[in-house]
Parts: C-alpha cells; structure tokens; sequence
C-alpha cells in the first residue's frame, strides 16, 4: 500500500526551477531515500510535501493531492518534517520542545510515554531534560528535532540531512537510533541524505537526484553495488 | 522615617504604572519575540475606548470589561492587517513599524479627542489610609493589587499552559512551530489581542492618575521598557519588580541624593538600566540563554 506518490513533482524559487519532475513512492512503513549532491532539489522535494514550498505536479497522500495545504494542516494529516538545521527552539526545555511536538495530540498520557519512549531512545536528552535546546551539542539537538517529530504521531517523517554538521561517529548513532525508532514504531519516512553509506543503514531504497531530476532509483543493495552511486556519493 | 514610608509607597506606586505596560510588552515580546514600542499608544487608545462608553453613562467596571474586549479585536486586527507583512523579514524592520504605530495611534486619538485632558473616572475610591504612618490611597492600594493578579496570572499563562507554551514556540522559529501543526497566524493574533487586552486594564488603571491625553503613556512606556530591560524580557514578576524598585529608587534618589533632586530624577531608570545592560544582560530575573555556534 503506497502512503505518498509524488508524481512529476516541480518547483521554483522565483524564476528558477528546482524541482524538473520529481517522481516517488513511500510505502507504508518503508523508507527512503532521497540521495543526491548539493543543490539537487533534495531539500526542495520535502518543503514541497509539508507545504513549505508550492510545488506543481501531483503530491499524493492517502491517495489525495496535498498540494497547495498549509504546513500546519500537512503537519495534522500525519506528515512530521524535520527541517533542515533542525528547527529548534532554542530558548525552550528539551522537554518542551517535545511538547511542542505533540502540539496536535489530545491524549495526555500516551504523550507522557511517548516523551518517555524518546528518552529511552536518546539516553542523551535524559540528562539534559530540563536544558535550553540551545545548549545542546549538535547531535543532541538532532536527537531533540527527531524526537519532536515523533511526539506527533506521525505515519510519516520527513527527515532532512540529520548528519548535516555533525561528526562521523556522532551521525551514525544518531541515524542507528532513527533507525531503531522506524523498526519499534513503523513509521514511513523520507530521508534525505548527502552521505549515501548513512542513509543505506535507514533506507530499503532510494533514488538519486540531479538538478531536481530523479536519474536513478533502486533498493538499496542494488544502489550499493553501483560505480556510479560509489563515484559519486560515496568517495571512491 | 515617615517620609521615608511615604516616599517608598508612592514609589511603588508610580512604579505601578510602569509594571502595568511593562507586563503588556513583556506578553508581546513572549508571544512575537518584538518589542513594541506602539504598546503604551494602543493603551491610550483602549482608554479612550472606555472614556467614551462611561460618557455614554456605561458604568465604568462595564466600560473597561467592553473596551477589554473590543481591544483584544483590535490588537488582533493590527497584528493581522499590518504586523504579518513585516513578521517573515528583519525583526529590526518590525520593531520601527511598531514605532510608527505609536506615532498613528497617538495621532488618530488626538484627531478623534483632541489634545486636551480628559477627566477619567478613577476605579477605586481616593481616600487614603494610613500604614506604618504613610497615607496609601486605596487607589494604589487597587492598582498594587491588579498588577500582582496580572502578573500570576502572566506567568502561569507563560510557564504553566499548552496555549503558553505555544505562544513562546511561534515566538522563538514560527517556521518549526507550523510544521508541528501550530496555528502560527492565529496564536499570532492571539498574543497581540491579549497584548492589547492587558493595555486596556492599563490605560483604565493610569488614567486617572495621569489624566487623560494621547501622550499620557509616552513618559510611563519610558520606563517600562527600563523595567522590561531591568527585569529581564522574559519574566513577568521580573520586570513587575524591577519597574516597583525604579519607582521606589526614583523617589528616593530625588530626595536623598542632592545632584539629583526632581528635575534628574528620570535620569535614574537609565543608569539602572546601563548598570544591567553591563553587569547582567539577560536581566535581573531573564533567563540567560547560551548558544553553542
């Protein structure tokens, strides 16, 4: 069962384009991702779907087009982005910030546990519970926006380069434990990635963008065992 | 050691004044993450709102509960209608609007009702009563009272509530905060017409101390954002102490420190202020926030 299709989707920021055409699928509970260099639209292709940008083609969820919503009604249908540079609230607790995230969530208790179940997942935010998000590291924080987005309940999440700045080894444990969140919850997530060894620990496939074009798509063991996807993105 | 009592209740309430609109931009600077300078003119404007209706021969308790309402619309309305434009760009550029604003405000009252004073019902009684050998007049007495009700109420708001915690989240990344399903515009709203609520239970509580003129609130904004700066912008007791001690220390310093006397004594909140801006930037009661780069 296909969660969200985006079909031939584009986008401008003014008169460029960004986006020529991008075309894929989520399954339910499956992820992927979305690998490519610099400036190929990756980053683009999320605010398209959590309706951060206006996009044209057709963005299916649940089967219906979701072009054209606002992100706080995207962000009610199901959909948790966590943007790029992590949108944090700085002058708020760790634990508001988890909050916030359940902003939408009438139940109170489930989400007390589900705080709890971050915190089991992210031992680090334990410690710096009562914190500013500000004085978090930036692994931490990564945790924080992640775990914010799952204090939503979402069946998605959109996940934008959570190594992005951090240190080799702190990027691993943090995509090993999104990766240990998706297999305890069943999450869908879209995931976009520059460094295509650490998006291959989370995703079952991916297709890779060039100027806002898909140029190539596939599981990814298929992907892992391509020169081209090694030259590329991989370092040789 | 009686003039001494006397100097120090009349401080407190002078200081009063000042903690009434520092809350009010206290509420807008927690809910926009703006300092609004137009706080003081809106105020005057809701006063005007219930001068009116108590001239209409509206019992003034009534005229100060619509003016409360009709001022939350109108607070709203200025965040909807102009602040949005300027929300999504420099937070710089939005402040100097909100200068502006003042200057409209403070024009169209004067367009409306003139320059000349208006006698403003005073909510509580005038008759004084003696503590510790000092004449309080009830009136402070019920200011005092307001304020402290205001404030717990500011910080339970703030600190203890969903729809608090929301206003700050908007304040801080409105971006982050949509994309957790906050109704960014609405909250929005909702801080400026809360904003603008607290100015019009200012404006009746300062009216009649000050009479009623467009300016009256242009000396009191003064100090309060000295008391907003003082007390630390995130802090509603915060700043209602601080603008209670330059109440208190301006008295005192008119008195007792001869350079001084009344005619530098709207010197001293600055020199306080200067003091905290070097000493303690975050404020005598803010929370100082660390940034990692």
């Amino acid at each position: 069962m296909t969660l969200l299709e985006l079909q031939s989707v584009t986008a401008f920021y003014g008169p460029v384009q960004v986006l020529d055409g991008v075309s894929l699928s989520v399954p339910e509970g499956g992820a992927v991702g979305i690998l490519g260099a610099n400036g190929a639209g990756k980053t683009t292709t999320l605010r398209s779907i959590s309706g951060t940008v206006r996009a044209g083609g057709r963005i299916l969820y649940d089967g219906a087009d979701i072009r054209g919503k606002r992100p706080e009604q995207v962000a009610a249908m199901g959909i948790a982005h966590v943007p790029e540079g992590r949108g944090g609230f700085g002058a708020l607790t760790v634990r508001e910030n988890l909050r916030i995230g359940a902003y939408l969530r009438r139940d109170r208790k489930g989400v007390e546990s589900d705080i709890e179940f971050v915190l089991e997942l992210f031992p680090n935010l334990r410690e710096r519970y009562k914190s500013h998000a500000s004085a978090l590291s930036g692994g931490e924080q990564q945790m924080l926006a992640v775990g914010r987005a799952f204090m939503a309940k979402p069946r998605l999440l959109l996940l934008d380069e959570a190594s992005l700045g951090l240190a080799p080894s702190t990027a691993m444990t943090v995509y090993d434990a999104i990766a240990k969140l998706r297999r305890e919850s069943g999450i869908a997530m879209l995931v976009v990635e520059q460094n295509a060894n650490l998006a291959f620990r989370l995703v079952d496939s991916a297709t890779v963008l060039e100027t806002g074009r898909n140029v190539l798509s596939g599981t990814s063991a298929e992907l892992k065992g391509m020169d081209e996807i090694r030259r590329a993105y991989l370092g040789g | 050691m009686g003039q001494f009592i006397q100097l120090v209740v009349d401080g407190l309430s002078n200081g009063s004044i000042y903690a009434v609109l520092a809350l009010a931009i206290v509420l807008v600077n927690q809910a926009t993450g703006l300092i609004n300078f137009a706080q003081g003119g809106m105020a005057v404007f809701s006063a005007y709102i219930t001068w009116l209706l108590t001239e209409h021969g509206l019992s003034l308790i009534l005229a100060i509960l619509l003016s409360v309402l009709a001022s939350f619309v109108l607070g709203a309305l200025v965040e909807r209608l102009v602040m949005r434009r300027f929300e999504r760009g420099d937070p710089d550029t939005a402040v100097v609007v909100t200068i502006g604003l003042l200057t409209l405000i403070t024009g169209i009252c004067g367009w409306l009702w003139t320059y000349n004073n208006q006698q403003f019902r005073s909510l509580f009684s005038l008759t004084t009563v003696s503590i510790f050998g000092a004449a309080v007049s009830i009136r402070s007495i019920g200011t005092f009272a307001v304020i402290a009700v205001i404030m717990l109420f500011l910080q339970a708001l703030f600190l203890g509530t969903k729809f608090g915690l929301a206003l700050r989240a908007v304040a801080i990344n409105p971006k982050s905060a949509a994309l957790s399903g906050l109704p960014v515009g609405r909250l929005l709203m909702a801080g400026w017409g809360l904003a603008a609520a607290l100015g019009a239970v200012a404006g009746a509580l300062v009216a009649p101390q000050l009479t009623l003129t467009p300016g009256m609130m242009d000396t009191a904004l003064v100090y309060a954002l000295a008391a907003v700066i003082l007390g630390g912008q995130s802090s509603p007791v915060g700043v209602v102490v601080a603008a209670w001690l330059i109440g208190v220390v301006e008295n005192l310093a008119a008195v007792y420190v001869h350079f001084i006397g009344y005619d530098l004594k709207v010197a001293v909140p600055f020199i306080l202020t200067f003091v905290v801006l070097v000493v303690r930037p975050q404020g005598l009661f803010g929370r100082k926030v660390v940034a990692r780069v």
